[in-house]
């Protein structure tokens, strides 16, 4: 074929969809491009990933760098308790009298690294625990998702409450039982996801010719199952976020006098109809954390499951 | 004829149908017309927007694609340019439409004869609901099924393929059009259930004068069945004409080497592929976009695509050379097959000997004691319908049969272990599988070069350049290039992935090869080429293969001895020429009858 085709091919058509002749042809960045690269590039041309991705990394600079431009350190009483939004307190003063915009500044760091830590620690118990279920079958599979129907049937923050009122608020113990609470859900996603990708013959394929259970879990399995897995850590992150401040809020996460959005609403909700930006503030940046996770999550799906794809395939 | 003019049901006018954001061209310039009671054959390899052009008659376009231009008319109606609401009146009452899995267009939540009766209610057929239970009753005899409550009363889900195919053709022709349009309605069907369907179909149009448009990637499908055939390529209509002057003297080189491909049952002539595969769009070439892969490529064909030309406006040819290539005869492009040495000799040895297998499924009974030996250095083919076991028994072998087996599986002597983890390394070495289907086997994720060092990785103690070394030499076996080991699987076309398949298996160094359906899933041009690649590497690597087919057209092409399979047995064993010259067993006579050939063969 002469090099003429090749100018008809423009960016406009999906990578996949090529067959090139001349191997010069293909991109560099074709040989690395993987597909959970090709899901997050679709998602990216969704506005909703676009409004959901800036006002996540708005939030996270927030809580990351927020702490180097606060006007008073966290613990410092500014004025008398809760004081009106003014120039010596811009968004007024807590319970405490200390500064409001100063406690959110600081307390986003918290939400956000164990928000991020739980995820990670459910996302690798679920998959493992999905993909030799999925894999197994028969009687492993039955046992493994039987014992987690068990820890789904307990109310997550119940379960979280129950722990750590026997062994005391710990932070590690939160960041534990957040992430078991979210190990059932991701375990069935992996599952299922897992279930119907042993069927396909490339993973007969690789049984035949003798390769080890674990190497095919981990290289034929899990690379091809990294797609619904990622939206699931952006479902996931937002469920964790939403639990660990409302187990900050009900007193059993971040304790006083640390400064953290969860803990802040409850200890000022008292206040709220006198000084309502103490609770307001944390109440809205938590919110457009969750609903910027969620948009994402969304972006991510909708891209994989190639909804407004251009093919060229008939 | 004389009044062929004035009984034109359909005509279709420079259709341009593009994907949508891109406005790259999926058809263009597609023209033809259909007659009353005419069934026009529109044959094209995959891509080549045969689908696209033929839902559009219906003005439905796929997500993504678009109609750019153009005009459709049917008896009066332009098509294109009809409002929403004429549209459901002209969909399902002036043209229908029958899909290619009438499993998957069946509603599987309700009953047939529900389905039926919305059809007819949508369409306000006859006066009363009484006139449309007779018509109902009317078109289940049609299509010969049983018209009684119970069966009305069935779930899709409850019936076989064939009979659902058949409601869905009922379905499509309930309220009279005046023409419907049958996407490959038979491509998921067997050989036997294909026979009758189309049968069925051939007769309906002749005796409600309605016609079709079919469309199908087999030449030999819709040659009993069409008056004329389109030949599509690339978008474009290459060729049109009656079928007599398709199939005798064809003015497209395209056409020609479409029918080359075809298996022949009769053993006559050799198989030969196409080189190269059908572009989609976006990849096409300027001028005529089969310049790259034909032999009468001139110059002008890189810039100009021809006008359509002919000896009459009957069969019409776009192509620069069509009268030097109605000049050749047909019959010299296709040389005699060559024929393979027909007689196993008991000296020979014995690789894998299956002594009265009995195979489950789950917990049902699906291989009846079956015995088959495989001589070495030679290829059985065992072929059956689906449901026969053949797949099961070649999986039995292969060490892939997840359920219980009774019975002997040997290999070289030695008995077999059921799965492949129970077996040694040098029997999974031995024993080599290539999959039904290219798309499913080799893993999305991974490069050619990785897909092909696992084998080796497993199998052999190579350093680095020895396995690359290995890959290429595999690489060039199959009669691909060096060059692709960087390219993922979705880069390749599907004839090209099914070679990735075989040269991943001989990469192993196999004594046994087991080959399950491997064309299946690819175009009739691409078998051939494939079948003759099986062929050769047999003749040159001296492997010994079992090829299981449902295609007994194939299997002279590739295979020494034959097994035909039917319900779990093996009806009939032997020697390929003689089985299929001289068939013993009923069951071999009828798969025989029904497989789809060339029309000098055609039965009605």
């Amino acid at each position: 074929m002469s090099g003429g085709s090749d100018s008809s091919l423009d960016s406009l058509q999906p990578l996949g969809t090529l067959e090139l002749e001349p191997v010069e042809s293909i991109p560099l960045g074709a040989k690395q491009r993987r597909e959970w690269v090709q899901t997050i590039s679709d998602a990216w041309r969704l506005r909703r990933t676009k409004v959901g991705s800036l006002v996540f990394l708005a939030l996270f600079a927030i809580a990351l760098f927020g702490r180097f431009v606060a006007p008073y350190e966290p613990t410092e009483f500014v004025a008398p308790p809760f004081s009106l939004p003014s120039s010596v307190a811009w968004l007024g003063t807590d319970f405490l009298g200390r500064d409001v915009l100063t406690r959110v500044l600081y307390g986003g760091l918290s939400v956000f690294v164990l928000g991020i830590a739980a995820t990670v620690i459910g996302i690798v118990l679920g998959v493992s625990l999905g993909l030799v279920s999925g894999y197994a079958r028969r009687w492993v599979d039955e046992s493994i998702m039987r014992v987690l129907d068990v820890v789904l049937a307990f109310p997550s923050i119940v379960l979280a409450m129950l722990f750590v009122s026997i062994l005391g608020p710990r932070l590690w113990l939160i960041v534990l039982m957040v992430g078991i609470s979210h190990m059932p859900r991701i375990a069935r996603v992996t599952r299922a996801a897992t279930v119907e990708l042993v069927a396909r013959d490339f993973v007969k394929a690789a049984a035949a010719v003798g390769v080890p259970r674990r190497r095919i879990l981990l290289y034929e399995v899990l690379p091809n199952i990294s797609s619904p897995l990622l939206v699931e850590f952006g479902l996931r992150l937002t469920y964790s976020i939403i639990m660990i401040a409302a187990l900050s809020f009900i007193g059993f996460g971040m304790q006083p006098p640390s400064a953290d959005w969860g803990l802040m609403i409850n200890e000022n909700r008292i206040a709220i109809t006198v000084q309502p930006w103490a609770v307001l503030a944390p109440v809205i940046l938590i919110g457009a954390l969750t609903v910027s996770t969620n948009l994402m999550a969304d972006g991510l799906a909708r891209a994989m499951m190639g909804i407004d794809r251009d093919t060229a395939v008939t | 004829m004389s009044d062929r003019a004035s009984d034109i049901v359909l005509s279709v006018e420079d259709l341009r149908i593009v994907l949508d954001p891109s406005g790259i061209d999926i058809d263009d310039e597609v023209s033809f017309t259909i007659h009353q009671g005419e069934v026009l054959g529109l044959v094209g390899e995959s891509a080549s927007g045969k689908t696209t052009a033929a839902t559009s008659l219906l003005a439905y376009q796929r997500r993504g694609a678009k109609v750019a231009g153009g005009r459709i008319d049917i008896a009066g109606t332009d098509v294109l340019s009809a409002s929403r609401v004429a549209l459901r009146r002209i969909r399902g009452g002036l043209i229908s439409y029958v899909p290619q899995d009438a499993s998957a267009a069946l509603n599987p939540a309700l009953r047939i004869g529900d389905q039926l009766i919305e059809i007819l209610n949508e369409h306000s057929f006859g006066s009363s609901s009484a006139d449309r239970e007779a018509r109902m009753k009317q078109m289940m005899d049609d299509v010969l099924l049983p018209n009684d409550r119970a069966f009305m009363r069935r779930y899709p889900h409850q019936l076989s393929g064939g009979q659902q195919q058949r409601v869905a053709i009922a379905m499509a022709l309930a309220n009279r059009p005046k023409v419907i349009v049958l996407d490959e309605p038979t491509t998921a069907l067997d050989v036997t259930t294909q026979a009758h369907v189309l049968e069925t179909v051939r007769d309906l149009t002749r005796s409600y004068g309605v016609s079709a448009l079919y469309v199908t990637h087999d030449l030999a499908v819709v040659a009993c069945l069409a008056d004329r055939i389109a030949v599509m390529y690339a978008g474009r209509l290459v060729e049109i004409g009656p079928k007599e002057d398709l199939f005798t003297g064809a003015f497209h080189p395209y056409t020609r080497r479409l029918l080359a491909a075809i298996p022949d049952i009769t053993g006559e002539r050799a198989l030969h592929g196409i080189p190269g595969w059908a572009p989609r769009p976006g990849q096409r070439v300027p001028g005529c976009a089969f310049t790259p892969r034909c032999d009468w490529r001139v110059d002008k064909c890189e810039t100009d695509f021809p006008p359509a030309e002919g000896m009459d406006a009957d069969h019409q040819v776009r192509c620069w050379r069509w009268k030097e290539v109605r000049a050749t005869s047909s019959a010299g492009d296709v040389p005699l097959r060559l024929r393979v040495p027909a007689v196993c000799d008991s000296v020979e040895k014995t690789v894998v000997s299956v002594r009265d297998v009995t195979a489950f499924y789950q917990s049902k009974e699906v291989l009846h004691g079956v015995s088959a030996t495989l001589c070495e250095h030679r290829c059985l083919a065992l072929v059956g319908e689906s449901g026969s076991g053949k797949t099961t028994l070649a999986r039995c072998i292969a060490g892939l049969h997840p359920f219980k087996i009774e019975g002997a599986v040997e290999f070289q002597g030695k008995s077999l272990a059921r799965e492949s983890r129970g077996r040694t390394r040098d029997q999974r070495q031995a024993i080599q599988y290539i999959f039904q289907s290219p798309y499913s086997s080799l893993n999305p994720r991974k490069t050619i070069r990785q897909l092909l060092a696992q084998p080796i990785g497993i199998f052999f103690k190579l350093d680095r350049d020895g396995t690359e070394e290995r890959m290429v030499r595999v690489l060039d076996q199959v009669a691909l290039d060096a060059s692709l080991l960087n390219r993922y699987p979705e880069q390749l076309s599907g004839g090209e992935r099914q070679r990735i398949a075989i040269a991943r298996a001989l990469a192993a160094e196999p004594t046994v090869l087991i080959c399950d359906e491997v064309t299946s899933w690819l175009d009739v041009s691409v078998q051939a080429a494939i079948i003759e690649l099986l062929a050769q590497l047999q003749l040159e690597t001296g492997v010994s293969m079992l090829f299981v087919t449902h295609n007994l057209a194939l299997i002279r092409s590739v295979a020494q001895e034959v097994a035909v399979m039917n319900d779990g047995r093996i009806v009939e064993l032997g020697v390929v020429d003689a089985v299929l010259d001289d068939p013993q067993a009923d069951y071999t006579k009828l798969l025989l009858a029904d497989t789809p050939t060339l029309p000098a063969e055609c039965r009605i």
